[in-house]
Order: structure tokens, then sequence, then C-alpha cells
């Protein structure tokens, strides 16, 4: 008999789980997570949503987590023991746990899997994650607006879709609020190490930038960014309201607990089904963390009524017409990219300089 | 008064007693600690040391604790050899990395050729990347005495920062829609590392390790490199009139255990791990340190020491995620563990003598 068989049969041999679409009197809820609870970024977030999930559903609801999990070879059996521990939902937070989950899954297919940020799915493993690229609009948006050197900085994490988003989204609105603008990219290779960063944001703002903008997860850069002075930055993943109102001077939330509570709820409904979810500003997993004095007021009434338009879905952040670096069309007046082409989006728009690493 | 006496020889009755003496300490204050924070003592402990070998899912975790251990104890046993010696590779962790990158490269430069020789290849290659990163510190510690302790740590870095650069450019998948990392071994049968014994959880590194654990006993306790080994680290004047090469020593401790660490990477990486990814080395090189000592730098010691550590990582992760106990209390507990065992060897070297201490 191999593995997969056993723990089939362990499973269904101390019940773990119901069949797959009955109504359940109670639900256990797992989270798997990079970091510690305590980093102040995304981790932070992903555990307050978890504590909210407890808080909605009071004794209905089991929370189990383990922090830090690394992304190799420990997750699997981090998973496993969270499955075999019976755990009926279980929510992976990072990208690096995707094929660990798509595993783990199919040994356990009356648990549900929900993997943050991936693009496999099954039949019991749902994916999600969050339309950071509309936040990042509004961002560009107040970034031209307060430049005064007309030189942005981008701490970049790795070259990937997510990350090439930001950076465009962030881009094309600031060039439209500041026709002068440009934006220095450096690339830290790492979701958080302060002292990269740090030294990341350094560089940038001696090259003269006098605005940064982040995607990784620590407060590193707001402290360099204090340090220099007349130097402004954005909160990433959590407010890091404690550089506010300088030099933080807004932030992109990643809220998740109005997702984590839909999908526990789905399962004590007994209504559970895979699907990929990609909430923005408007489904409310988005935030933009207020907007402090230092903004001009015109460029805040400004900033916020862009995030009204797209959380109404009136306006699209990559609304053509939109040319690729190279200069070759991608969107024609009036066209807003469909999805597949974000979730792949390997290229840098007009105007941005330097070349993505690959 | 309490007075320490230092034996004429290290006494080979507690050699044998403290380690097990150190688990017990550990238990103990790990259990208080426990307690501490709210979570019953005994509860705790039994989830973390007993449930994972005789518990409910033990049919699961017992073969866990192989594929856990198994680098451990093959990195433990390369260095032990050159700690034996008085040398001191502290940067396994380096040596695992690049011959996980350098295993699983050549490996991914077959794709998608199903032959049965890539396998072996992909082992020497891993073995051959982690020997040529640990002859940086033994070359330079040969030709300029430069600390081989330093220069070994540092490349850790340096390995890292490789690490990071191939998965999300050379070794980076095609299919993976511009993510980092490179393609799953699981998806390339003849360069996969796959379980020979699936419910045993034993794989290539787990044969791997236990064959050089019998490699180190006769090497040590049989043959004349064995005996260099031990009489340098005993006395290295007393080495140097008995005929030992120091330069030799050198490149052959830091060599091996380079490439016994290069090989475990690679076993890891194509096994378990799955996949060349920014992070997929979750510090084994160092903890391997740890094992090698907690195993009395003694190849049985050694297997054994592997385990329990291992056991202590899997029943950790049970704790943490039945019981609720944070990832730093269990952290500390593994360093609770090596900070007995080097108190308790006090007993080894020293007796303890009760009465009025004479005067000087």
């Amino acid at each position: 008999m191999n593995r997969r068989s056993i723990l089939a049969g362990a499973v269904l041999a101390v019940g773990l789980a119901g069949t797959a679409f009955a109504q359940q009197d109670k639900v256990k809820a797992g989270f798997i997570f990079v970091g510690p609870i305590g980093d102040g970024g995304w981790t932070y977030e992903h555990n307050k949503a978890r504590l909210a999930v407890e808080e909605e559903f009071g004794d209905k609801v089991e929370t189990v987590y383990q922090e830090s999990v690394p992304e190799g070879a420990d997750a699997e059996r981090a998973l496993t023991q969270m499955a075999l521990g019976g755990a009926d939902i279980i929510f992976t937070t990072s990208f690096g746990y995707m094929d660990p989950t798509i595993n783990v899954a199919k040994k356990f297919p009356n648990v549900k899997f929900e993997h943050a940020t991936g693009f496999k799915r099954a039949d019991n493993a749902a994916t999600y994650g969050a339309r950071f690229y509309e936040g990042r609009a509004i961002q560009g948006l107040i970034a031209g607006n307060i430049t005064k050197s007309n030189k942005i900085g981008y701490i970049g994490s790795f070259p990937i879709p997510e990350v090439i988003r930001g950076i465009n989204s962030a881009f094309i609105h600031a060039k439209k609020a500041n026709p002068d603008v440009e934006f220095s990219i450096i690339w830290a290779y790492t979701w958080f190490d302060p002292a990269k960063e740090a030294d990341a944001a350094t560089a940038l703002i001696e090259q003269g930038a006098d605005v940064i903008l982040q995607h990784t997860d620590s407060t590193a850069p707001h402290a360099a960014a204090e340090k220099a002075g007349n130097v402004y930055a954005f909160g990433q993943a959590s407010d890091m309201a404690e550089y506010a109102p300088m030099p933080r001077v807004s932030s992109i939330i990643d809220n998740w607990a109005p997702y984590y509570i839909e999908r526990v709820g789905a399962v004590l409904d007994g209504t559970w089904e895979s699907k990929d979810t990609w909430g923005g500003i408007g489904s409310g997993m988005v935030e933009i963390g207020e907007i402090s004095d230092i903004v001009p007021e015109e460029v805040r009434t400004q900033a916020l009524a862009l995030r009204d338009q797209i959380a109404s879905g009136e306006y699209h952040p990559f609304t053509g017409p939109i040319n690729k670096q190279d200069g070759s069309a991608w969107l024609a007046e009036g066209e807003t990219a469909d999805d597949g082409t974000l979730l792949g989006m390997d290229f840098y728009v007009e105007g941005l300089t330097g070349d993505i690493p690959n | 008064m309490l007075t320490l006496e230092k034996r004429p020889s290290p006494s080979r009755m507690w050699t044998l007693l403290t380690p097990p003496l150190a688990v017990v300490l550990t238990m103990i204050a790990g259990g208080i600690l426990f307690a501490f924070l709210g979570k019953n003592p005994v509860e705790s402990i039994r989830t973390i040391f007993w449930d994972p070998v005789f518990g409910e899912f033990a049919f699961y975790y017992r073969g866990q604790l192989l594929v856990k251990a198994a680098p451990l104890i093959l990195i433990a046993i390369g260095l032990s050899l050159g700690f034996r010696a008085g040398i001191w590779n502290i940067g396994a962790e380096g040596q695992y990395i690049v011959g996980a990158i350098c295993g699983a490269g050549i490996g991914l430069a077959f794709y998608p050729t199903e032959n049965p020789l890539i396998f072996p290849l992909m082992i020497f290659a891993g073995a051959l990347g982690g020997w040529a990163w640990a002859m940086i510190p033994a070359t330079l510690k040969v030709m300029f005495g430069t600390n081989e302790i330093l220069v070994s740590l540092m490349l850790v870095y340096v390995a890292e920062s490789m690490l990071a650069s191939v998965s999300s450019s050379l070794l980076r998948n095609p299919e993976g829609m511009g993510f980092p990392g490179s393609r799953n071994f699981k998806d390339f049968p003849a360069a996969h590392n796959d379980y020979l014994i699936e419910s045993a959880g034993i794989h290539w590194g787990v044969v791997a390790a236990f064959i050089a654990v019998i490699f180190a006993y006769v090497l040590l306790s049989r043959h004349i490199l064995g005996f260099q080994i031990r009489v340098t680290g005993q006395s290295p004047r007393a080495a140097r009139f008995a005929g030992v090469n120091p330069s030799r020593l050198i490149l052959f401790c830091l060599g091996t255990s380079g490439a016994l660490a290069g090989m475990a990477g690679m076993f890891e990486v194509t096994g378990p791990a799955g996949q060349i990814s920014i992070d997929f080395n979750s510090g084994y090189g160092f903890t391997a340190i740890i094992v090698a000592f907690l195993g009395r730098l003694h190849p049985v010691g050694i297997l054994l020491a592997g385990l329990l550590m291992a056991l202590t990582y899997i029943g950790g992760e049970a704790a943490q995620s039945t019981l609720g106990l944070p990832a730093a209390a269990i952290q500390l507990l593994q360093g609770m563990l090596l900070f007995f065992l080097l108190a308790v060897d006090v007993l080894t070297n020293f007796r303890i003598r009760f009465g009025k201490t004479e005067a000087a």
C-alpha cells in the first residue's frame, strides 16, 4: 500500500471530513504562514484576517496556524500535518506553497485548500489574490503630483508579473499627473530583508529620487526615507501608519478578512467550490490607507476620486491607448487589459527605462 | 562546597550518558517554558517527543523523520571529520546550496530526456559542486593561512545570492509564467529523487546517509587517515611528529564535508523540495553543526542525533498546529538541547566533589 492510499484511508477512518457538499456544524480552518505573525506586513495582515474569522463565527470555528513555514519540503509536511489533524479548509498564504498545496490536495480530497497568489487549481484547491495594481494607480497619481525632483524610486522584489503590473500601473498614473516623471527601479530579490531594502532605498535617494515606492514588506525603506528627509514613501501590504504623516503619505493595505470569512462560511454552508478569486478595491480586498495632510488637498481629492472610480468599475487602470516599452501598440484607445494578459505580464509600458531582468 | 576536579581522561560512562541526560533536562526545561506559555507541559512534551513515533499518525511521521534526518546526518558526518581534526567548516549551508544548483542544473539541462544515467550524473555533479565550494576556504587556508571559519561562512551568503539569481534566470521554469523557481522534478522522472519505499520515507538521500555513516565509522576506526584525523584533533604537535601532513588533511576534511553537503542538497532539491527556488534551503547546513556535536562527532551518535533533531522539528511543527505553540518556542527548545548538552559535558571532563576544598 502506498502512502497516498494509507493517508486517504486514515482520513476516512477517523472521519475527518464529511462528504464534500454537506453542511457542517463546526469548521476547523488552518493557515500556513511564510513569516512570523508579527512581521508588520504580509503575514501580519493574514493573521489579522484569521482572527477576524474567529470573531465572526465564534464557537463554530476553530483555527490553527503554523508560522514561518519554509517554502520548500517542509511546507508539504506542514500541510499534511494540518490535514491529518482534522482541518476542513487550509489557507496557504504564499506563492511558494503552490506545488505543495496541489500535492497535498490530491491526497486529501475532502479537505479544501486555498492558495494565495498562485495559478494552479484542483477540485478541492482554489486560488485567490488581490489586484494590488489598482492601489498602485492611486500611488502613482499621488507620487507624480508630489515629486519635486521628478524622479521616483521603485524597490521591486522579484521580476514576476505581479510586481511588473504594479510598476506599470504606478508609472502610467504618475506620468498622467506629471509628464516629466522618471522611474528608477532596483530589484531587491527578496520579499522581506530590512537591510537590503534600506540599501536599495538609500541608493535610489542618492540618485535623486524623492518618492520611494516599494513592493517589499518591511518598513526599512520608510526609515531610510525618514533619515534622508523630504522623501515620501507608501505603506506596503499593511498600513505602516507608524511612519505617518511623513515619510508615509498613504498605503496599500491587503484586507483578507472578508474573503476568509466568506470561504470558511461556504464550508459551513456546504457551498464551497473551487474557483479563482481576484479581488480589488471594489470587493474590499485592497484598501487605500489614509492619505496624510502632507499631500495637497487637491491631489487628495483626485486620488480619492480615482479610488472610487476603480471601485465602481467605471475606470480600469490599464485603459488604452497604451504602448509597450518598445513602442509597439498594446491597448487601443478605450480598450482595457484582459486578466489573462495582466496575470502573465512580462513587459514594461512605454516610457519606462531599463530592462526586466530574466 | 562543590568543586570540580579535572579527570585525567574523559569519562567513558559520562560520554555515553550525557546526551540522554541533556534530552531529559531539555524536556523538563521545555515543559516549564510551555507551562509559562499557558500550555499543558506534559501534553506539549508528549506531542513533540512521543506522538510522531507512537501516536495516531505515526504511520506518516515515521517516514518523515527519515526524510528530515537524512540531509542532517549526511552533512553532519562530513562536518564531524573536520571538527575532530580541528578544522571548522561552518559553511556547509553554502556547499549544500551549490551542490543543489549543480546537481539540479545538470539534470535540467537534459530535460526532458529519459535516461537512467542522468540521476547518477546529477549525484556526481552535486557532490562536485559542494566539493568545489568547500575547496575555496580549504585552498585559501592552505596557501595563505586564512581562517576557514570566516571564509566558509561568508561563502554561504554568496551561495544564497547565486541561488536567488539562478532561480529567477538560468534555471527558471520556462512554463512558470515568469515566476521564479525551476521546473518541478516530480514532472521529470529521470531526474526525480523519488521515494524508494514511500511509506517509510526512504529515498536515495536516506540511503546515502546510511552509507556515509558506515564509511565514516570504518574510516575513523580502521583507516590510517582516521587515525591522523583523531590525533590531529587531540594534539596537533604530536600529529606533526607522527608524520601527518596538515595541508593534505585540511583539503581532505573540507573537501569531503563539502561533497557530502553538496550531495545532501542535490537529494533534497530533486526529492522532497522538488524544485530549485529562491529559499528552498532551510538551514540544514547550520543545524547539522548542532547534530554533529549532539552526536559526539561519532558516526553512530550522529545517526541518533540526526533522528532526534528531526523529531524536534516534526513534533515541534505538530505542537504548533495542534497546540498553538509559537514557532519561536520550538526554536528555543532546540537551542536548549545544545545548551544542556554543552553544560552537562562538564561531567565528562570533570569530577564533581562535595565537601570542603583544601586551602591553596
